[in-house]
């Protein structure tokens, strides 16, 4: 007999932050907004009430210094998990996230680690503009130093902020509020996704895509569509930016010799390139068309919502992908 | 007020360790074998060495380019720091980190690092810790008045003193940033003066005075520990070497462009030959003990320098050794 457990996406980060909170006095949730669920939505609900304000800290708006004291505080042994409720506003904390967090174990000869984790949530759509949309994943994959995880179903997100709390070195814990709403399989127990391990959502032999967080969800939606039209697509959901599962990509590329990557960032210079960089390198001579990248185009988000139809990859854009490479 | 003569000799030894060390980088820089960029410490040791003597060996010290001092006066290894400064792998961050990455965390010297004010909030981290675990440990945050041009400081004396953190701001203040004398970057107002509207107690303090530093760190450690910190100390003093190296700007040049009258008026109130003035004058202590005293400090050194360029080099090989992601 299986139970099935269905939670949505919000609340399985909720579910992760209560029960790490739980099994370890050293975690704490730090952030604007941590009380304001017109902030954070759902994710944070029940934990000020549950573990008081010594361990839910709402802040004022200054997040270069209150992400330094996450930093500080995982330095002095804590584990903190420091939430910016959009993203956009972490760039007035790379100082402490790059130049002190991610350098700060290997410039220190391994002497002393910075278990934290930086959550940062996309929040776009909704005529917001550029400030208020971005997908900046690619910016902290690109530092060597931090892990970049993006889960795109409601099971990874619970698992993936246990394990990103749990790690001993800094973990940028990506989600998008359009994934808050999905809903899956979440075992109440307490569990660990492992960092660095993508997943095949679907296995099949003509084209793999590559995917992660939001778009993930997309390709697995195109996928089926796909399955109409008589193409056996592989669907790869990365879970982990970085480190990443280089073996799993390059090995479904050499099976289907065609590949499609959707990433919700800017296309030059971002997750895509590099995934086609890996696969290229290591699998040439299995490859029998062009990769097709399916992404932002390199253009800040705009508002009207003409444009942002215009902006934004659909499910459509990654069959036509598929149809490209297979043609 | 008084003190036990072994805290006192304490303090002057301490002075003298950095001293000492500090100068004896001096003429390997000029040589070419030191490398690392060294921000020397000589002339503010009363600082590092008085307030770390206030402190206790688990509370929590943040340095910055220039914490050969901090490192030292918190109890790290004078060995460990010279076999870092020659880049070696048995250095406290085996050679990866240099002069300006400073670490001992079983002394509580959590690290330093040369971003201007980038440590700044880390020690409000290492205060939140400690409120959040309610273990009594105090953190005290080193920084210059170049500093006080980073934003980060003004919001981290916003969110210290709204959580009523056990911090201590301790500005080193040495009229210089860099090569900018302080009346050319900042407004002509004191330093201390910005914890006012924050509502942090502030002291303004002779950074070349030892034990009026101590006696102050005595009394702000106290404050931070019964909850009423954080507390906001600047520290008058004045760098005897160049911004980074011997003498200058830029690590080897002789280009230092401070007054002579200036530097030579500073000279007059080196922090060490004060103290030792005091002790003698007050019968504290007599110049044979001063000598032995300096004499092993010498020899302490000359042994750091010795383990460190018998220590090995970093092995290519473990170019990527710690790096998880």
């Amino acid at each position: 007999m299986s139970l099935r457990r269905i939670l949505p996406y919000s609340l399985a980060i909720n579910e992760a932050l209560h029960q790490t909170m739980q099994v370890d006095e050293s975690v704490f949730l730090i952030g604007q907004g941590v009380k304001s669920p017109w902030y954070v939505g759902n994710t944070a609900q029940g934990l000020l009430e549950r573990f008081g304000e010594d361990r839910v800290v709402d802040t004022p708006v200054s997040e270069n210094a209150v992400t330094g004291s996450a930093v500080g505080a995982a330095i002095a042994g804590m584990w903190p998990v420091i939430v910016h409720p959009r993203i956009d506003f972490m760039l007035y904390a790379m100082d402490p996230i790059v130049n002190e967090a991610a350098n700060w174990y290997y410039m220190n000869g391994g002497n002393a680690c910075v278990p934290v984790v930086f959550w940062g949530i996309i929040n776009r759509g909704g005529e917001q503009a550029a400030q208020h949309s971005q997908a900046l994943h690619g910016l902290f994959a690109h530092i060597p130093g931090l892990k970049v995880v993006m889960p795109s179903t409601a099971y990874d997100a619970k698992g993936l902020m246990i394990a990103s709390i749990r790690d001993d070195n800094p973990v940028v814990f990506i989600d998008d509020r359009w994934l808050y709403g999905v809903q899956d399989d979440v075992p109440e127990k307490f569990y660990e996704v492992p960092i660095g391990k993508a997943a095949v959502r679907k296995q099949g032999r003509d084209v793999t895509i590559v995917a992660n967080s939001y778009m993930a969800y997309l390709a697995k939606r195109a996928a089926e569509k796909l399955v109409d039209k008589g193409i056996d697509a592989e669907v790869i959901d990365l879970r982990t930016i970085k480190p990443l599962d280089k073996e799993l990509l390059i090995d479904s590329a050499r099976k289907t010799g065609r590949l499609v990557i959707a990433d919700g960032g800017w296309s030059s210079f971002g997750i895509a390139a590099e995934i086609e960089a890996v696969v290229f390198e290591e699998a040439f001579s299995y490859m029998k068309s062009s990769p097709v990248r399916v992404t932002l185009p390199d253009v800040p988000a705009p508002a009207s919502a003409s444009l942002e139809k215009a902006y934004y990859p659909t499910e459509q854009d990654i069959i036509n992908a598929v149809l490209k490479v297979l043609s | 007020m008084s003190h036990p003569k072994e805290t006192l000799l304490s303090l002057l030894t301490m002075m003298l360790r950095i001293r000492m060390f500090e100068e004896s980088l001096v003429d390997p820089i000029l040589r070419g074998e030191v490398r690392t960029p060294c921000h020397l410490y000589s002339g503010q040791e009363a600082i590092a060495v008085g307030i770390c003597t206030a402190l206790s060996k688990d509370d929590h010290v943040f340095g910055n380019h220039r914490s050969h001092g901090h490192f030292l006066a918190k109890g790290g290894s004078m060995k460990a720091l010279a076999a870092e400064i020659y880049c070696r792998e048995s250095g406290c961050s085996r050679g990866r980190g240099g002069s300006m990455h400073l670490i001992d965390p079983n002394v509580g010297m959590l690290g330093s690092a040369p971003i201007v004010a980038g440590t700044i909030s880390l020690a409000v981290g290492a205060a939140l810790a400690s409120s959040i675990r309610k273990d009594g440990r105090v953190a005290v945050s080193f920084f210059g008045d170049g500093a006080t041009g980073e934003g980060v400081l003004y919001e981290s004396l916003n969110f210290s003193a709204l959580k009523k953190l056990p911090l201590i701001f301790a500005c080193e203040n040495n009229l210089y940033a860099t090569h900018m004398p302080i009346r050319e970057c900042r407004v002509d107002i004191p330093i201390s003066k910005i914890a006012e509207p924050f509502d942090i107690k502030r002291y303004t303090v002779d950074g070349n005075d030892v034990l009026q530093v101590y006696e102050v760190s005595q009394k702000v450690v106290e404050i931070c520990r019964s909850g009423n910190g954080p507390v906001f100390i600047e520290f008058m003093t004045y760098r005897f070497r160049g911004h980074v190296g011997p003498d200058d700007n830029i690590q080897g040049t002789h280009t230092d462009i401070r007054p002579k009258d200036e530097v030579e008026m500073w000279l007059k109130k080196d922090p060490i030959l004060r103290f030792e003035k005091y002790l003698i004058d007050n019968g504290l202590i007599d110049e044979k003990e001063l000598h032995e005293i300096r004499e092993n400090v010498c020899r302490e050194v000359q042994e750091s320098v010795d383990f460190a360029l018998n220590s090995p080099i970093p092995f290519k090989e473990d170019l990527r050794r710690n790096v998880f992601a």
